[in-house]
């Protein structure tokens, strides 16, 4: 059998979301970005929300995430995509509106804008991209750096009576009323991969059902700013940022429900 | 049948924003201009015209609240003052960056800092100059009555999504809390999603659908050459602003040979110092700029060739005299312009004007002729 003979229609097991623009992603090889945004890219392709969605970009490596999903977008400044994305539902309450927003640029910068967003339960998608240091200025401590980790403005390695802690912010978002659906997850195995595009799957579900603010944790790798190889990166992450930030569900409410498991 | 009622000028604001067919109020509250939203929630127009009210937790929440709804096309607007407007600059910046129309309230009080509650106009440069980073520009409209912060709000949207750039109202403390009466605007419907999709669905963030590309609201382009032609693209706008959209008021300036500069608060008092100046037979008039941006430059200079001395009057330590300066200047004139004003929340007398008046073109008043730097 000739190889053309094989490529059919019906012999297709699968194929890059219609949503995902044939366009070089910027994002350094080995980085987490790419694979979220083919599942999110999936996921609106596949729930039919293409017409419905508006997603907000941040600043930090993803601000150019509207290059690379074909829906409508708005680029928001550093932090403020909550408030951003709360405008667009606020008087559009019929799209679907979600924020992507990386570490820096929600647990230190946009933290005001993220808290309160998530506790007036707007009913957006949070989508929050933990790789623990800031990438796109070129690898400088995040709120989320681990202790001892070594970055460009900890060059001795996070030191906390100098630096504070690692924030765990997705648990302190678990704790508000406001948001139904709080997760932590990861996209380094294939495995890892399917269990987030469910996690975000349920997460879109929850916002469609007006169930309040569904926020998504995705703890990634930086390659470049850890100065690691992707697959030692990925070890990295699992000896050292698994145990500090330990996956799974947070939260599997409705908003404002005072008896909600956290 | 008009509607006439006394209000304040802060409850006005409100009821022509509900009155005009505005989607959305985002604002966080600050003195003296918290009746706004108060007058908004007790009004509650979401049941009557599905207008949304929002208390954001910020300023700087809720300038990027409005950058978001304006981003999808909505008719929307938030107020604040000075310190507050301090915060929202950053905001501002990205939503004329990325060419949003909107409305912005500034109810003046007075700085630097946190300042005092009480009315200010020394926020002019930061309005007309700049305020937040780049090259941009607002429209600035500066209301001298209750009736007009009734009619600025639809003017002020209406110029905004013209041009799609943001519009400011530059009001103060005392015109905020004034109660006159006024002429409410008759009820316009807000647009439709199909009239929001005609009017600015190649733009707007309406949702993707099949039949056009993706809209992305952004401020954002690496490409510096790129950059250079978004900024022409601006700047090319901001002459045609300045071009068509210049309003002001000229009183009783045909025979005067002194001009009284003011706008808002100030320019009220000066009417009066108008009438106590011609009492005394000087001939004095008064120039009321009511777009701040874009400055009535030409109606300057043609006074410029005419008249022996402009006296800028503004609360604030002289910011709007070196527009005026600057006009004078380009008229190839060398009449005198002088300022005079009070600060910190004081509001001047009419008689005070007169004085300084008197004071300061004293030489021009002795001679009977202008004199030159």
């Amino acid at each position: 059998m000739e190889l053309k003979d094989l490529i059919k229609p019906e012999n297709l097991v699968y194929s890059k979301s219609a949503l995902l623009e044939d366009v070089p992603m910027h994002y350094c090889p080995g980085c987490s970005h790419g694979v979220v945004h083919k599942v999110l890219a999936e996921l609106i392709e596949e729930m039919g929300l293409q017409e419905k969605t508006v997603g907000v970009a941040p600043v930090g490596c993803s601000v150019f995430a509207y290059n690379y999903i074909d829906i409508d977008w708005q680029e928001a400044a550093h932090g403020r995509a909550p408030a951003v994305a709360t405008g667009i539902v606020r008087v559009n309450p019929d799209k679907f509106v979600f924020t992507y927003q990386g570490d820096g640029d929600l647990a230190s910068i946009g933290t005001a804008e993220i808290m309160h967003a998530c506790n007036r339960g707007e009913n957006i998608l949070v989508i929050f991209i933990n790789n623990g240091i800031y990438g796109m200025t070129g690898g400088q401590m995040a709120p989320t750096t681990l202790e001892g980790m070594v970055t460009s403005t900890t060059p001795f390695g996070r030191n906390v009576d100098l630096n504070g802690y690692p924030l765990k912010i997705t648990e302190l978002i678990a704790q508000l009323p406001g948001t139904s659906y709080v997760t932590r997850q990861s996209v380094e195995t294939p495995g890892a991969v399917r269990k987030c595009k469910k996690a975000i799957k349920k997460a879109i579900d929850n916002v469609l059902a007006k169930k309040g603010t569904s926020f998504v944790e995705v703890v990634s790798t930086c390659n470049s700013g850890w100065k690691m190889t992707p697959v030692d990166a990925n070890h990295w992450m699992q000896e050292n940022m698994f145990p500090f930030y330990p996956l799974g569900d947070m939260k599997d409410s409705v908003k404002g429900d005072n008896n909600a498991k956290n | 049948m008009a509607e006439y009622k006394l209000m304040k000028g802060n409850e006005v604001l409100a009821e022509a924003a509900i009155r005009c067919g505005c989607d959305g109020y985002f604002g966080y509250p600050i003195t003296p201009q918290s009746e706004v939203m108060e007058t908004l929630m007790a009004r509650q127009p979401w049941t009557e015209t599905g207008m949304v009210v929002l208390q954001a937790e910020s300023e700087v929440a809720a300038i990027n609240m409005v950058y978001g709804a304006a981003g999808s096309g909505k008719k929307v607007m938030t107020s604040s003052s000075s310190p507050g407007i301090s915060l929202m600059s950053e905001g501002i910046s990205y939503i004329a960056g990325a060419e949003l129309p909107c409305l912005i309230v500034n109810v003046q009080r007075g700085g630097p800092g946190l300042g005092t509650i009480q009315p200010s106009q020394a926020d002019y440069f930061q309005t007309v100059k700049g305020g937040g980073h780049g090259d941009y520009r607002l429209i600035v409209l500066a209301p001298s009555s209750v009736q007009e912060m009734n009619d600025f709000v639809g003017l002020g949207f209406e110029l905004a999504f013209k041009y799609r750039n943001p519009a400011m109202i530059l009001t103060d403390g005392a015109l905020g809390q004034m109660m006159e009466k006024v002429k409410l605007s008759d009820y316009q419907p807000r647009w439709t999603k199909e009239e929001i999709e005609e009017k600015w669905g190649s733009w707007a963030t309406t949702g993707k659908t099949a039949t056009r590309k993706k809209n992305i609201v952004t401020s954002l382009e690496m490409d510096p050459g790129r950059m250079e032609q978004n900024n022409i693209r601006f700047q090319k706008k901001f002459s045609e602003i300045e071009e068509n959209e210049v309003r002001y008021e000229a009183i009783q300036c045909d025979d005067a040979e002194y001009i009284l500069v003011a706008f808002g608060t100030s320019s009220r008092v000066c009417q009066k110092s108008v009438e106590l100046a011609r009492a005394k037979g000087l001939k004095v008039g008064l120039l009321r700029p009511i777009t701040l941006y874009p400055f009535p430059k030409k109606a300057i200079k043609e006074l410029a060739r005419k008249v022996k001395g402009f006296l800028s009057v503004e609360m604030s330590a002289g910011q709007m005299v070196e527009d005026i300066k600057l006009a004078v200047y380009e008229a190839g004139s060398t009449v005198r312009v002088n300022h005079f004003g009070r600060m910190g929340g004081i509001i001047p007398t009419p008689e005070e004007v007169v004085e300084a008046l008197e004071e300061k073109f004293s030489w021009e008043l002795s001679y009977g002729v202008k004199r030159s730097y």
